[in-house]
């Protein structure tokens, strides 16, 4: 909030709270009850019972995991802070870093301008918005699981195989696709994009509705071509929400696991292995499990994406302002 | 609309202790009351959920399944038995264990038992083992894999004990010009009988597995046949040897494959998977457990005159085959009821057709007569002694329905041949370093062996440290 914030709420004054305490004196807990203190605290039990055990807990137990050594089964022990040092020396930890940032980067420049563009090209449409709407829509309620074997099968090497096929038709192939270490990692890209795309698209959608048709109008007077219409005057409108976009995907992708567990489980030879895969597979794929290893590796990558998170708004802050 | 604030503190309660009654669980099942192995708990009523079949098993299958259970809790009134689709795999089984979500009995690989014991994760079956009429009558090597260091057992040898062999595709030799009836006995012939194969019919003449832990298993196997270890014991403490040369030859042949265009490059074959493109006819040759057709007929459509043929896997240089089998298990957390409900399983479901007349016909017929018919008489190494397998033979020798005829290749040589036992600490972590390697070459004309070995044995060898 800034200092704009602080106008807007002063007059309404009669409610600042330290002019309030002033006047009336620090409450007893019995006119605090009276006043609806108690009824509020009670409808706020369920959310915060919920959040605590759901949320809460689960992130302080791995706090507490990654300082120890845990099959889940027996007694932990503690171990300090030896599962980082672990974690941070895996020789493996430098290929799946790269490997999720290669994803990152793939989805951001294949993923998301894709729906920008799908959204503000349905938006120009003047007849079965609607119906282009749900057709984009439609990979987002396919399940996650149904989506990628579907793929999967699409991805047959063969040259039989459903993309060699078409790809065929015009001399190209065939490829290995997911057997290949090069074509592996784009072509989870390529999935996970059209899964994805859809929900993108709504949201921009709804964006685009708000942006005032006096704009465009204006800019058509001026003579405008429709680039310079999505240059000069939907993209600036929009910017909030790409922003926001921009954030959780970048978010979303540096936890990317569905697609490389189901689709190669991080093969052929850790290509495709993400941060998040590593992640399960030192809780998961070693008998007994490494859980405190797992959970420092977490640990890490929540604290980097916290750290991004807020260096990204601290410089996008003036940018993201409309 | 505004309430009474009465109201609203009573409705916010209501909604309060609702949801925590929601969440409140039931107290845990007690413990069996007497600890009594073999008193009271065996009349008490008791439920077990247990490891059934693969998912993928067909109707007759489980139809089979459903006849022995409903003949047992006939035999035993005070059980309910609960079947759960169970497929032993690296990454879902700890998961499952973790979570404390595996069935009261369970599989296991032979070579995990010692691992599962001393991280205390199995129930002490000691004393209904030893209570059951062949208790003493095991294969004391096998035992072994299921006993701590004092000799109390915790899981018992079960389903099979197999070597790895090679299984192909006779139809597709027969397509070749190849001969079904004499297939290949060394990996040279392996590989210029996959390149007919594949010239003549266009399908890939063989195929390794190669995703997950089942990779690194089956190189494993391919090393053992060429006198090569993945782990030695020097001075009692345990080496990584994942740059032997026999592992470096076998994973050349299977570049050598590649080139000739005559390998099903696909790093996305495990067991189930390679399973699968083999009943599919996608491929003709690949090596996997001695036991494999049982799940073939299972699960992957193959029958009795599907063309299936198995053979011993080639060995050189001293090498034999990789044996390896499965252990019933119990979770820790069972009752002393549920314990004794569950050797009592085991007993039903997994041994006593090996050692009684009348369970094994019961058995073999059940199978046999399923629609489609089970797999009976598939060739596995003796849970107890070869004297005893041979007998059970003779015994359901009429429900026998697996083509044997199909199977001298591996049969005429199975009590003979050399056994290779897993590797004794790590197991699945050697063939997780392993199998990245297979994916690797398999799918990169390039991949440099050496670099990837070495980097493996690091990786082997650092799981070998934490483990010992």
């Amino acid at each position: 909030m800034t200092t704009d914030d602080t106008v807007l709420i002063q007059p309404r004054g009669r409610g600042s709270y330290k002019v309030h305490e002033r006047e009336q004196g620090p409450r007893s807990l019995a006119t605090w009850a009276r006043r609806g203190g108690l009824s509020s605290l009670v409808f706020a039990l369920p959310i915060l019972f919920v959040f605590g055990v759901f949320s809460w807990w689960p992130i302080v137990s791995s706090v507490v995991m990654s300082l120890q050594e845990s099959n889940l089964v027996d007694a932990p022990t503690w171990v300090g802070l030896d599962n980082f040092r672990a974690v941070l020396t895996d020789p493996l930890l430098p290929t799946v870093i790269r490997n999720t940032a290669w994803f990152a980067i793939l989805a951001m420049v294949f993923g998301y301008p894709i729906p920008l563009v799908g959204a503000v090209l349905m938006s120009e449409l003047r007849r079965r918005k609607g119906f282009y709407s749900a057709l984009a829509y439609l990979p987002v309620v396919v399940p996650p699981v149904v989506a990628v074997l579907l793929w999967k099968f699409f991805y047959d090497p063969r040259p039989e195989g459903v993309f060699n096929t078409v790809l065929g038709w015009v001399g190209l192939g065939p490829f290995a696709w997911l057997n290949d270490a090069t074509w592996a990692m784009p072509s989870l890209v390529l999935e996970a994009t059209w899964a994805a795309a859809g929900g993108t698209v709504i949201i921009y959608l709804a964006a685009l509705i708000s942006v005032p048709a006096e704009l465009y109008d204006a800019a058509e007077v001026d003579g405008a071509s429709v680039w310079r219409k999505v240059w000069h005057v939907t993209l600036p409108q929009l910017r909030g929400v790409l922003f926001i976009t921009l954030i959780l995907q970048i978010i979303g992708t540096a936890q990317v696991f569905l697609e490389p567990f189901l689709f190669t489980n991080g093969g052929p030879n850790h290509a495709t292995e993400t941060i998040m895969l590593r992640i399960y597979n030192l809780a998961f794929t070693n008998l007994g499990g490494n859980f405190g290893q797992a959970t420092a590796l977490s640990l890490l990558l929540a604290a980097f994406l916290a750290v991004m998170s807020l260096v990204y708004f601290r410089m996008t802050r003036n940018w993201s302002q409309t | 609309m505004r309430f009474h604030r009465t109201t609203t503190l009573a409705m916010a309660a209501v909604l309060s202790f609702g949801l925590l009654a929601a969440c409140d669980s039931s107290d845990p099942e007690e413990p069996g009351a007497s600890g009594d192995p073999t008193g009271a708990a065996t009349d008490e009523a008791v439920t077990i959920r247990v490891a059934g079949l693969l998912p993928t098993a067909d109707d007759a299958a489980k139809q089979q399944l459903d006849e022995r259970v409903a003949a047992f809790e006939e035999q035993y009134p005070n059980i309910t038995v609960e079947p759960e689709d169970y497929q032993w795999l690296n990454s879902t089984f700890t998961t499952a264990l973790a979570g404390g979500t595996l069935p009261n009995v369970f599989e296991i690989p032979l070579t995990d038992g010692k691992t599962l014991i001393q991280q205390g994760q199995l129930a002490d079956i000691d004393s209904y083992v030893k209570a059951l009429p062949y208790g003493d009558d095991f294969n004391e090597k096998l035992l072994e894999n299921g006993m701590d260091d004092s000799g109390t057992i915790f899981a018992v040898p079960a389903k099979s004990i197999y070597a790895v062999a090679l299984h192909y595709n006779r139809n597709l030799f027969e397509q070749a010009g190849l001969d079904p009836d004499d297939p290949p006995t060394t990996w040279d012939e392996v590989r210029a009988d996959a390149k007919k194969i594949h010239d003549e019919t266009g399908i890939a003449g063989y195929a390794t597995m190669a995703l997950d832990a089942s990779g690194g298993w089956q190189l494993a196997a391919g090393a053992n046949s060429r006198g090569g270890v993945i782990e030695k014991n020097e001075g009692g403490k345990y080496i990584a040897t994942l740059t032997d040369p026999a592992i470096k030859a076998h994973l050349q042949f299977l570049q050598d494959l590649k080139k000739d265009g005559s390998l099903l490059a696909r790093a996305d074959l495990g067991w189930g998977e390679i399973n699968a493109a083999f009943g599919g006819g996608e491929l003709a040759m690949y090596t996997s457990g001695s036991d494999v057709y049982n799940a073939l007929v299972e699960g992957n459509g193959v029958t009795a005159d599907w063309g299936y043929g198995l053979t011993a896997i080639p060995t050189e240089d001293g090498g034999g085959a990789l044996a390896g089998g499965t252990l019933a298990a119990v979770t820790k957390d069972s009752t002393e009821a549920q314990k004794d409900a569950a050797v009592k399983w085991i007993d039903w479901w997994y041994l006593s057709k090996l050692q009684d007349k009348d369970q094994a016909i019961a058995d073999a017929s059940t199978r046999a007569g399923a629609n489609p018919p089970q797999a009976v008489g598939t060739p596995v190494l003796p849970i107890f002694s070869e004297e005893l397998y041979k007998e059970n033979l003779e015994w359901i020798k009429d429900y026998i329905n697996v083509p044997l005829e199909n199977m001298t290749g591996y049969t005429d040589v199975m009590f003979e041949q050399d056994l290779v036992p897993e590797a004794a600490v790590a197991t699945q972590d050697l063939y997780n370093a392993l199998f990245p390697v297979v994916q690797a070459v398999i799918t990169d004309d390039n991949a440099d062996i050496d670099a990837l070995l070495s980097t493996a044995n690091e990786v082997g060898q650092t799981a070998i440290d934490a483990a010992s």
